[in-house]
């Protein structure tokens, strides 16, 4: 590197950029935060559907889903499964109920996580709530 | 060694050596279930299998991080560490508290684990990388703190040299960002949100900083380059690390129910964080190649110059790949991502951990400065071995991805998850063919350590 750019040149571009672009950062997530109302779908969230996050996660769901795209790559993506199974939440807690319990031979499976009636409504109010968040429209299709 | 207390570092390496291990084997575990998807279940359902496989990945290179910091903070500071003692126990809390995790995950039954815990007092688990009880997170930060106050007191009666205060900026910016895995709304959107501060600002912001500290360090040490020098490249690479890598967060904010303006400043700034890992690949030869000495370690140069490569072909190239929002939409949560994934962690974060390891251990169990020729011989041929099969790991994984882009999304007639899967069966053998190798590399890296221990050192 040439003698004219020295040690000290490169140490202020160090701490001003990063302070400039940390600052910069934070506004951006305040104004986020401030149209979140628009896109989060917000108004849905239950009680019901706050324990169907406690669900999903204590589940540990995202070990073998995406979720909106994040998570594991193992399993289909669940943040359009609501519209995949046709608009219906009977058919993903019929779904998910009826997971054999020592999986199906030869093919990914998925587990019995017998779960109480509660919790089943809740997770499936969940992925409901999910699908009506408004995410520039991804996935690009049904098949997520 | 030319402090006493440097010992430290001797027990984080080879707990970050054996977790390691650990976590190529639930690696290659997942991997067969990829392809037999009823392989271990119910026993190991796959989801246990990645959290052991990612949590033992992130335990391990924290343990070579703060070796890494235990070696080289009294070095370059001149003076013993504050208290070796602190350290010894924080090494053994660590250890104890993350082999305890591990066990949950593999002996209960996740949910039964987040019961035992208290989870629903404060809900942080279940969430991807995250997924450790509450409590072991407490655990996390407390001997964050501790080591953070063990190092901030050595650096204070010693020499201030920028490599140690970069280093310490990128620790402590590792130990705040970790506290977003606190927080965790029941708005999806806002979790997903802040669960990226700990995520991306970690390998996209303050890690590279302790990569770049800890990689000035073995150069200075290998190369013998004036030190003025390496100081001036190692805030120049910083500096872009940051200004790309902060704003460069809003790739990730796609499609999550964020406004629509990431799309543009995700887009540019990330297509610019390339850069500080070009950077480092061009600092790394050029030091090399203007090195005053010939350091008798050649292992640890090869190690170095590899971390500089991979962490760029990795990061650099295949995250360029897919962070430009109108490609990100058909390549989000694929292959793609995992096989840029995979590329990235140990290009940079595996490979920085190993070259330190590789230069600092010699001096640890008390040879001057190097291996013997032959131990050297197989630790290279374990370089490569681990090295070339990521390779494959990762261009075996991309071509499933594209695969999996083009007949799921990509197309008028696209077709269900599963049935894709199954098209993409040989490009999964592949890979798992791949893993093997790189175990076998892994098991030659762990045999260098204790061949040709009795001959004579390289000169
Ligand atoms: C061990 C991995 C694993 C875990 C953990 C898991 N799943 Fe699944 N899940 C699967 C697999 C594999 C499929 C595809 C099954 C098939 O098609 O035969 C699936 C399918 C589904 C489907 C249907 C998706 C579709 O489009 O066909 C739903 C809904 C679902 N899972 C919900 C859940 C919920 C809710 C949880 C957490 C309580 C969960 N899953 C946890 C593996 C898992
Ligand atoms: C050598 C054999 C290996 C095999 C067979 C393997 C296999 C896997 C599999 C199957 C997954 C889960 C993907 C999914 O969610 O569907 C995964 C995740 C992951 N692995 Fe590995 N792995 C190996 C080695 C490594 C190494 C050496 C590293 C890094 C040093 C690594 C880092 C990761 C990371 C970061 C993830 C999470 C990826 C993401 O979320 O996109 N793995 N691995
Ligand atoms: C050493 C540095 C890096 C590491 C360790 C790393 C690792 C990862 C991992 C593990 C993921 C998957 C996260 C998940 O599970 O959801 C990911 C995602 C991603 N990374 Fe990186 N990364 C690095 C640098 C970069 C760089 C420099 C770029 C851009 C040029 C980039 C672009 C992306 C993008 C766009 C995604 C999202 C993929 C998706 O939409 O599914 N990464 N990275
Ligand atoms: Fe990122």
């Amino acid at each position: 590197m040439s003698k004219t750019f020295t040690k000290s040149m490169a140490r202020n571009i160090f701490y001003g950029g990063s302070l400039f672009f940390m600052l910069l950062f934070a506004a951006l997530v305040f104004d986020s935060e401030s149209s979140l109302p628009d896109t989060d779908n917000r108004q849905a969230i239950t009680e019901e559907v706050a324990l169907g996050k406690l669900v999903w996660e204590q589940n540990n769901c995202i070990g073998c889903h995406s979720l909106l795209g994040e998570g594991a790559y193992f399993a289909p993506e669940l943040g359009n499964v609501y519209t995949r199974f046709g608009n219906s939440t009977e058919a993903i807690k019929a779904f998910i109920a009826s997971r054999p319990k020592e999986g199906i031979p030869g093919r990914r499976s998925m587990p019995q996580f017998n779960l109480s009636e509660k919790d089943l409504n809740a997770v499936a109010e969940f992925l409901k709530y999910s699908s009506g968040i408004k995410n520039s429209n991804w996935p690009p299709n049904i098949q997520g | 060694m030319q402090y006493q207390s440097q010992a430290v570092a001797k027990p984080y390496f080879i707990a970050a050596i054996g977790l390691f291990v650990g976590q190529i084997l639930f690696g290659l575990i997942m991997g067969l279930q990829y392809v037999i998807g009823d392989f271990l279940f119910p026993e190991i359902p796959f989801n246990v299998a990645r959290m052991v496989h990612t949590n033992l990945l992130i335990v391990w290179i924290l343990f070579g991080f703060m070796g890494a910091a235990y070696y080289l903070v009294p070095e370059e500071s001149e003076c013993e560490l504050y208290s070796p003692k602190l350290a010894l126990l924080m090494f053994w809390v660590f250890l104890i508290a993350g082999a305890l995790t591990i066990l949950g995950y593999l002996l209960v039954p996740y949910a039964t684990l987040a019961e035992m815990t208290g989870n629903s007092l404060l809900p942080t688990m279940g969430r991807e990388f995250l997924e450790q009880p509450t409590i072991t997170k407490i655990g996390i930060v407390i001997v964050a703190l501790a080591f953070l106050f063990n190092l901030g007191m050595t650096m204070l009666k010693g020499r201030k040299t920028v490599i140690t205060l970069v280093l310490f900026i990128g620790l402590v910016g590792l130990a705040v960002f970790f506290l977003f895995s606190f927080f965790n709304p029941d708005n999806l959107v806002r979790d997903k949100l802040y669960w990226w501060f700990v995520v991306h600002l970690w390998v996209e912001g303050v890690w590279e900083l302790i990569l770049g500290a800890i990689l000035a360090f073995v150069l200075i040490k290998t190369t013998g380059v004036d030190r003025e020098v390496i100081e001036k490249w190692l805030y120049v690479i910083i500096a872009l690390a940051l200004i790309t890598g902060i704003i460069g967060t809003g790739h990730h904010f796609f499609w999550i129910g964020l406004p629509g303006y990431w799309q543009w400043w995700g887009s540019i700034f990330s297509a610019l964080e390339p850069l500080p890992f070009f950077m480092m690949t061009v600092f790394a030869f050029n030091m090399v190649n203007q090195r005053r000495r010939n350091h008798p370690n050649q292992a640890a140069v090869l190690w170095a110059l590899g971390t500089s490569v991979m962490a760029f072909l990795g990061a650099g190239v295949w995250g360029f790949m897919h962070t430009l929002a109108p490609v990100n939409y058909y390549t989000h949560g694929t292959q793609i991502t995992a096989a840029h994934g995979h590329m990235a962690f140990y290009g940079a974060y595996a490979m920085i951990v190993l070259t330190i390891i590789s230069y600092a251990m010699p001096m640890l169990r008390g040879r001057k400065a190097a291996n013997s020729g032959k131990s050297q011989i197989l630790e290279m041929w374990s370089f490569w071995l681990m090295t070339v099969s990521m390779v494959f790991i990762t261009l075996f994984l991309t071509a499933a991805g594209v695969l999996q882009v083009y007949t799921q999304r990509y197309t008028d007639n696209p077709q269900p998850f599963m049935a894709v899967q199954e098209r993409l069966e040989l490009f999964y053998w592949m890979r798992e063919a791949a893993g093997v190798v790189f175990l076998i590399g892994l098991i030659i890296y762990i045999i260098s350590f204790f061949a040709g221990s009795n001959e004579p050192e390289q000169a």
